[in-house]
């Protein structure tokens, strides 16, 4: 017990576009408390679109000058490489997307203190507040997101995983209309969530045990020295593991995804459903790689049952459901189920793991902004006392509005799979990576992952039924006399759907241009 | 001598986790989930005694510090609740299945 705590040296350079987007959301509290507020909105908006455009370009710059660092930051704690910055860059687009979501009139609650249908929530309607805080909290978020998948020991993850979920708890509760739901989500996701990031915390805690330390390098060390069947090991790696999955939501801890989903403010839940999930899926993989890759017969199998449960349970109560967010709270796990077949076929030799970790890059990618748009669709379609959520009502959408309804429809195909859009690509790269790592001699799971392979398509086969259902309703039922209103789309929801569009078709076309930045991203591996 | 410590952690975690199952109150299973924190930051002291570095005492303080966090936020949304609903039962939230 003799160490003398050392000044630790940070590379300012590396990190710089976390600390670009942290500290915009200290300038973001601080607008809070002194700006008056009827400036706060036009302090905010442009203040969150620029850093995270600036964390951007800078993640940008260090690509182009070819700058991606062969080790950890910051004493060991950040580890900032190719997959990490390809990570950064997706989470940034999406979230700054989001922002222009969240940037609309009248999601947000006008005071989230007053009790909702009294007359201080009417006072406060009428006064025209809204929440303002609702920027820094997601640029806390976002910013939790970055570190999230970087973080290369398990402190900082757990931090990065607490920094990233406390301010979503929150925002998940601000929703203007429907308050009960918003409530109720906010307070379910924030004890399933803080009961999940504590068995996280246990298991970090028996891994710290077993290797005295808890950077991911040092517990892969102690691994290859130390006995693999030490009960602190497997315990850690069990509970770690289970913290992790509740973040992406694979099943058997996907309960909460649907509900939360549901409740949240929609803009909100895009941020949850591309950003979250692809920082969850990068700090899993990094984990399982860098750390527990000495431990692959045991973590394999059970991300095999995990993967093939999580596919399935996503595919087919998707079918049941009869609220469009539910719905599609349900297909997101079933695409987590999707990108664990990926996670599990990073195995065996640098060219198959550097080709999973491409498949998986790719798919987080474009995965993510099509659920930006499709979520921002959602928004576009209100009945009198908010977003019209139940299916029915969508019923003759597309006789309406041909085009928000033909975009829809698009976007439920990409998620589908469906060749010429993004989505079958994403598909395709995962599933042959799997079978590829199925196919290395030696791999013992081989015939396990043909098996795998075959879960995978039989759950994309049901997917694909739900989703052709939606568009079905929407375009050959009538719609109903008293049906919902089309809101007039700003600015910034047009930009995103445009957006999420042009992506989810130039990438089903020329899937090449994203594939080569994954490539380069994943041919340098995690540090390790 | 650190065997009878990680029992004890254990068993708190035990505890809580236990609790965060079969109480219904929020605010108890919210406790519940702190005790699950505090099992954490035993077990990481112990181990700090036992593999001889400072790691885990340093860890202890960050998860203090991210516990405090939890609970501003926690309670906020659990108060919301209670005056909105005037109860603060997880079983009471039965808005959103299926």
């Amino acid at each position: 017990m003799n160490d003398v705590i050392q000044a630790p040296t940070i590379e300012y350079g590396t990190l710089a576009p976390l600390l670009v987007v942290f500290g915009a959301a200290i300038i973001g509290v601080l607008v809070e408390a002194f700006a008056p507020r009827y400036l706060r909105k036009s302090v905010h908006v442009p203040l969150t679109l620029l850093s995270l455009a600036g964390a951007f370009a800078l993640v940008i710059v260090q690509v182009a000058v070819n700058s991606v660092p062969k080790s950890a930051s910051a004493m060991g704690a950040v580890a900032v490489d190719g997959p990490s910055l390809f990570i950064w860059g997706v989470i940034l687009v999406l979230s700054f997307v989001c922002v222009l979501l969240i940037n609309d009139e009248g999601h947000f609650v006008a005071s989230a203190a007053a009790v909702p249908g009294s007359s201080d929530e009417a006072e406060a309607e009428a006064a025209g507040n809204q929440h303002t805080e609702v920027y820094p909290l997601v640029l806390f978020a976002v910013g939790g997101m970055l570190l999230f998948p970087a973080a290369n020991d398990l402190l900082t993850m757990f931090v990065a995983l607490e920094v990233m979920s406390l301010p979503l708890y929150l925002l998940c509760g601000l929703a203007r209309r429907r308050r009960l739901l918003s409530q109720e989500a906010s307070m379910k996701y924030f004890l399933l969530g803080a009961f999940s990031s504590a068995f996280f915390l246990y298991g970090t805690a028996m891994l710290y045990g077993y290797a005295g330390t808890v950077s991911l390098g040092g517990i892969s060390k102690a691994m290859s020295t130390g006995s693999l069947l030490d009960p602190l090991l497997l315990i850690g790696f069990a509970m770690t593991g289970v913290g992790l999955l509740f973040k992406i939501g694979a099943a058997p801890f996907q309960a909460w995804k649907p509900d939360v989903y549901q409740g949240a403010p929609t803009p909100i839940t895009a941020l949850m459903a591309s950003g979250t999930l692809v920082a969850a899926v990068g700090a899993l993989l990094r984990v399982f790689w860098v750390a527990l890759g000495n431990l692959d017969w045991n973590w394999r199998p059970v991300i095999w049952g995990v993967a093939a449960l999580t596919m399935i349970v996503g595919a087919i109560l998707a079918i049941t459901q009869t609220d469009i967010k539910r719905m599609l709270a349900y297909s997101s796990i079933a695409h987590a189920g999707f990108l664990l077949v990926g996670v599990m076929a990073t195995f065996g030799s640098a060219e198959q793991n550097a080709q999973s970790l491409k498949a998986i890059l790719f798919y987080l990618a474009v995965y993510g902004i099509t659920t930006v748009g499709a979520f921002a669709v959602v928004t576009l379609v209100r009945d009198p006392g908010g977003e019209a959520g139940h299916l029915s009502r969508w019923a003759g959408l597309g006789k309406r509005s041909p085009v928000l309804a033909g975009v829809f429809a698009f976007f439920l195909l990409a998620f589908a799979g469906i060749p010429l859009t993004s989505g079958f690509f994403g598909k395709y790269a995962v599933f042959a990576a799997a079978l590829n790592s199925g196919a290395q001699p030696g791999d013992q799971m081989g015939g396990w992952m043909a098996g795998l392979v075959v879960v995978g398509v039989i759950a994309s086969a049901i997917a694909a039924f739900f989703y052709v259902r939606v568009i079905v309703l929407m375009f050959f039922s009538e719609p109903a006399a008293d049906g919902p209103a089309i809101a007039v789309p700003s600015m910034g929801t047009v930009a995103v759907i445009a957006v999420s569009l042009l992506v989810t078709v130039g990438v089903g076309l020329y899937p090449e241009s994203v594939l080569a930045v994954a490539n380069d991203a994943a041919s340098s591996l995690f540090i390790r | 001598m650190t065997t009878h410590y990680l029992i004890l952690s254990g068993l708190l975690f035990a505890i809580g986790a236990l609790g965060v199952l079969v109480r219904r109150n929020a605010i108890v299973v919210f406790m519940c989930v702190e005790l699950m924190l505090n099992a954490c930051n035993l077990a990481f002291v112990t181990f700090a005694r036992q593999v001889g570095n400072l790691e885990g005492q340093i860890i202890a303080f960050f998860v203090m510090v991210v516990a405090a966090a939890e609970v501003v936020v926690g309670l906020a949304i659990i108060v919301t609740i209670f005056r909105t609903r005037r109860s603060a039962s997880v079983d009471d939230a039965n808005l959103l299945k299926y």
